[in-house]
């Protein structure tokens, strides 16, 4: 079995900044991102607030930058997800894909993922109307009508991109206020072609081979209405990647791992950094500051155990 | 490294392989698309010989993913004999694409 002094989980801003202050500090790591190093910043057509950036850069080619960034150090690198953690005080055992590796302390910065609305035939249509990445799929519905639910900066801001495709859009948010920064409200609110549905939340998907429609239902006055839709983007926030969190981690009620201000988890040699940390602000700058942080906690541990 | 596919050698390279196909319909400006790109190079190392492990870019050939009904990418799609065996939409794992081939193509 390989052992590492520390194995950094997930390859977004926060798991490459780790490895990187790890790498440089002398440690042997270990470093697994399932897909190519990147994380949600794939998903993002621009960042315009990374400070260096003052142009902005788009998520990929911040993606590559920070790949890049790890050339020429020498580490292992598993393209696989991580499937069990067993914790004990001398180190932990850890499944990645189907092999077992050891590792004296533990990163995780496995980030977040989209929520769905939990909708029957939500799961179904999927690549048939229903997607979470005007980017990916936005192309597709070229002059068409779609629907954007959500109120927060990703529905706001792929709304404004999704604006430039299709003929109609349709906003759909279950409250009055946008929780989106001002910027981009103001942005979405003199464009012509979306239409902002308030206080309205989906209650049904139809559709059998493909996405027909959906139920809107005024939270206010309880009316429903059948919508048509040939594509429906669904951005009502994220939740932690999880699943394979060691027993005992202590989390927030919504998963997302308590640490304290240094990344130090509840469990001895286990740091949690980026998205997937319970905090406020999630952002490439956070990520990256919480990467630091938790590198630099991981060789202190590694020093005085 | 995967094969790139086109329209007019789609027939050819996956319909009538001789052996089980897995097409990743993917895009340049597809974020999740470019994530998985690895992913697909490593399988069609992996499974040489016994799938044949296919890209088709979406720009540069509309009709395939439209015959398709493809309407959101990356979609990893499966063939079997000419038939579709199974299809994937998202970025998700190389695990859990092996545990698809192993089932539906090898199986």
């Amino acid at each position: 079995m390989k052992e590492y002094d520390s194995l950094v989980i997930g390859g977004g801003p926060a798991g490459v900044t780790a490895a990187l202050y790890l790498l440089r500090s002398g440690m042997t790591v270990a470093f697994t991102e399932m897909l190519s190093p990147g994380g949600q910043l794939l998903m993002t057509e621009e960042i315009e607030n990374y400070p260096g950036f003052p142009k902005g850069i788009k998520g990929y080619e911040l993606a590559d930058l920070l790949a890049a960034h790890l050339e020429g150090y020498h580490y292992d690198k598993y393209m696989d997800t991580v499937k069990t953690i067993e914790h004990s005080p001398k180190g932990n055992k850890v499944l990645i894909g189907d092999e077992w590796v050891l590792a004296r302390t533990i990163i995780i910065c496995s980030g977040a993922k989209y929520k769905k609305l939990g909708l029957p035939n939500e799961e179904r249509l999927i690549g048939r109307g229903i997607s979470y990445c005007a980017l990916c799929d936005g192309n597709f519905f070229r002059g068409q009508t779609v629907g954007v639910v959500g109120g927060g900066n990703s529905a706001l801001e792929e709304s404004l991109y999704l604006s430039k495709l299709v003929k109609k859009l349709h906003l759909i948010h279950r409250r009055d206020d946008f929780r989106a920064t001002k910027c981009v409200q103001e942005k979405v609110c003199i464009i012509p072609d979306i239409d902002i549905i308030r206080s309205s939340v989906v209650t049904a998907i139809h559709g059998d081979d493909n996405l027909t429609g959906v139920t809107v239902k005024n939270t206010k006055t309880g009316d429903e209405n059948f919508l048509a839709l040939d594509g429906l983007f669904i951005f009502v926030g994220y939740e932690p990647v999880k699943e394979f969190y060691p027993a005992g981690l202590k989390t927030d009620n919504s998963g997302f791992i308590i640490t304290d201000t240094e990344m130090v988890t509840n469990m001895p040699g286990i740091f949690a950094a980026g998205d997937c940390r319970s905090k406020n602000c999630r952002q490439v700058a956070t990520a990256v500051g919480d990467g630091a942080t938790a590198a630099n906690s991981a060789f202190h541990y590694l020093e005085t155990n | 490294m995967a094969v790139q596919v086109t329209d007019s050698n789609f027939e050819a390279e996956i319909l009538k392989s001789n052996i089980p196909a897995l097409v990743d319909f993917w895009a340049p400006w597809c974020g999740p698309c470019r994530a998985m790109g690895p992913v697909i190079d490593e399988l069609a190392a992996e499974f040489e010989g016994k799938v044949r492990i296919a890209k088709m870019n979406v720009d540069e050939n509309p009709a395939t993913p439209s015959k398709y009904g493809i309407r959101a990418i990356p979609t990893i799609i499966l063939f079997k004999n000419g038939e579709v065996v199974e299809q994937i939409t998202g970025a998700v794992s190389k695990s859990s694409i092996k545990d698809m081939i192993s089932q539906k193509a090898l199986g």
